[in-house]
């Protein structure tokens, strides 16, 4: 009884010892943590930045008196380079981005589910394993060197094939970008489908369904809204693709009207004009303002696919 | 008494037999694809691939010859803008993971990672071309394409390093606590060594990348043409302009007439050998060190 009452530390106590850390060691660890703040926000200092310089360069073009952001949204008239009447217009880029896109998530949307599904839910774990893999090499191909197949491979075959006078088009474009995008597709896909609680696959087996009318009744439903943003994200990597859709849509700058006319879009048009801009002249700066018009566009898919992602991943 | 089946039995059996073979072609539709265009490729390249290729200098007004100063310069690219991004990415990763408490700044700080990441390589480019090439007055060169480079492949890298922290279960961390370490300690001591695989092989996925990318150094630093010593190793300098592989393989497709037929498939192949290898490389050391993991 005695004992534990003296051994309880009080000012009479003996005196506890206290490790002491070297100086030298407290500030190494301080001037790390600084660090590490300073990185952690730098993604935010990143995104500002580019918004801010991406911006900065365009705005002189807002107040112009002969430059109008209706005409540039709305109209179909690029010519940035003629003596007299410039004209600002990008309608024939959107239509012809969103042209190649629409195209690309055609063919991706389903191979890209398709492959998703039959990954989660029907193979071995094997050929799971196999899978991935190829799909993590297939997103590792580079862009040029789509771009290169698109050029070189496919131009001939779509020539080939439909009798096209140009093999550069929105076909053309429009494959490479779904075999760019179905990487992104698969895998974002087939966590959607995983979160599915096994429960319901079981449900759905204790009732007799087979495997297909677990999917299109009870998977496929139960994930929508995940599948809703792996094909989001999809099409934030076709309207941001730049390189390749550079090399395989043939810059015809006019509103298509089938997919074998050749297009531009409006990554395209920035590469391919940027070079030939004079610096800080009103090209240069309209070719800003549609880096900012892009910059929003895949600003406002990314974050709606991202808040569908958390939005599953809370529940 | 025997089980035999219905004629509902067999026709639910078909229906799930048919599916799956409808999902099993559409999976192999994207692996042959990658297949076809691998062997395509290199059946077109072959007459040209060689040692010699690689460290040889474009001739004949690049019709002829090799690839060696768009090589080095891919090299210079991909290393100076890891220089940058790897630290960066991972100490960002760090603080996500380990130190950021829930609260809006931080879920804004998610967001800004996010779409760092969706953010397209041609506004990456006029980013480049404004902040680094314009305002810092870095000019055309080599430092500004690399920051070009890093800040694109800052996310990827916090993204991975996350993970890899993530997956360091908080018990390991709880012990280390409860021995009296403080935060960066036990970061230090326990979270980073059994989790450096992981950030390793995010950052090496990175050099795939940053290797294949080419509209972000089009306009920052990377020309057409270069004139270097066949085998030079330092041929540059920070404040110059360099060539690069990718750019290479674009100036050849489309702007380069008459080029003999092998040169722009055999440049193709390295480039795309280049990023298969690295890759594969990631994928077996995650493969191993899953094997090996111990918890």
């Amino acid at each position: 009884m005695n004992t534990s009452l003296t051994s309880r530390p009080t000012e009479k106590g003996p005196a506890v010892q206290r490790i002491v850390r070297p100086a030298w060691s407290i500030w190494s660890e301080r001037v790390w943590e600084v660090l590490i703040y300073l990185c952690g926000i730098s993604a935010i200092i990143f995104v500002v930045g580019i918004f801010f310089f991406i911006f900065k360069e365009a705005l002189p073009m807002l107040g112009k008196k002969d430059f109008s952001l209706t005409q540039f949204l709305f109209s179909e008239q690029w010519y940035p380079t003629s003596e007299v009447n410039k004209r600002y217009g990008v309608l024939a880029m959107i239509a012809g981005t969103f042209g190649v896109t629409a195209l690309a998530m055609l063919l991706a949307v389903p191979f890209g589910l398709g492959a998703a599904i039959y990954i989660s839910e029907f193979c071995g774990a094997k050929t799971r394993e196999t899978l991935k893999i190829v799909i993590e090499l297939l997103a590792a191909i580079p862009s040029v060197v789509w771009g290169f197949v698109g050029l070189t491979v496919l131009s001939r075959l779509i020539m080939k094939y439909t009798g096209a006078p140009v093999g550069v088009n929105m076909l053309n474009g429009g494959i490479v970008l779904a075999l760019m995008s179905v990487p992104i597709i698969v895998s974002i896909g087939e966590d959607a489908l995983k979160a599915v609680p096994d429960s319901y696959r079981e449900a759905g087996v204790a009732l007799g369904a087979t495997r297909w009318q677990l999917v299109w009744r009870v998977l496929l439903p139960a994930a929508k809204t995940g599948l809703l943003a792996a094909v989001l994200l999809g099409v934030a990597r076709a309207v941001g693709e730049t390189m390749a859709v550079l090399m395989t849509t043939g810059h015809a700058i006019h509103i298509p009207h089938s997919p074998l006319d050749s297009v531009r879009t409006l990554t395209a048009n920035i590469a391919a004009e940027l070079g030939e801009a004079p610096a800080h002249s009103d090209h240069y700066r309209v070719l800003f303002l549609t880096g900012v018009l892009l910059f929003l566009i895949t600003f406002a898919v990314n974050l709606t696919a991202d808040f569908i992602v958390r939005g599953i991943r809370r529940k | 008494m025997t089980f035999s089946e219905t004629p509902l039995v067999r026709r639910k059996l078909r229906q799930e037999s048919i599916a799956k073979w409808i999902f099993a072609a559409m999976s192999a539709a994207m692996i042959i694809p990658l297949v076809l265009i691998v062997g395509y490729l290199i059946q077109r390249a072959w007459p040209s691939l060689s040692v010699s290729f690689l460290i040889d200098v474009p001739a004949r007004g690049m019709r002829d010859g090799g690839i060696w100063p768009a090589l080095v310069g891919t090299i210079y690219l991909v290393v100076l803008s890891l220089a940058v991004s790897a630290p960066v990415g991972v100490l960002a990763g760090i603080y996500l993971n380990e130190y950021a408490k829930d609260n809006w700044f931080n879920r804004i700080t998610n967001l800004a990672v996010i779409n760092l990441a969706g953010v397209p390589s041609i506004v990456h480019a006029l980013f480049g071309l404004g902040a680094f090439v314009y305002a810092a007055g870095f000019g055309y060169s080599i430092i500004s394409a690399s920051l070009t480079l890093a800040i694109m492949t800052c996310p990827v890298i916090i993204a991975s390093t996350r993970e890899a922290l993530a997956s360091v279960p908080r018990s390991f961390r709880e012990a280390c606590w409860n021995v009296g370490a403080t935060r960066w300690q036990t970061i230090k001591a326990v979270v980073l060594p059994n989790s450096i695989s992981g950030i390793l092989t995010g950052v090496i996925l990175q050099v795939s990348r940053a290797a294949g990318e080419t509209a972000p150094i089009m306009f920052t630093g990377a020309v057409y043409f270069k004139a270097v010593q066949r085998g030079d190793l330092f041929p540059y300098g920070l404040r110059e302009q360099c060539m690069a592989l990718s750019m290479h393989l674009y100036t050849l497709a489309t702007q380069v007439p008459d080029v003999k037929e092998s040169i722009p498939f055999a440049t193709a192949v390295v480039l795309l050998g280049a990023a298969l290898l690295v890759n594969a490389t990631a994928i077996i050391v995650r493969v191993y060190l899953r094997s090996r993991k111990k918890w």
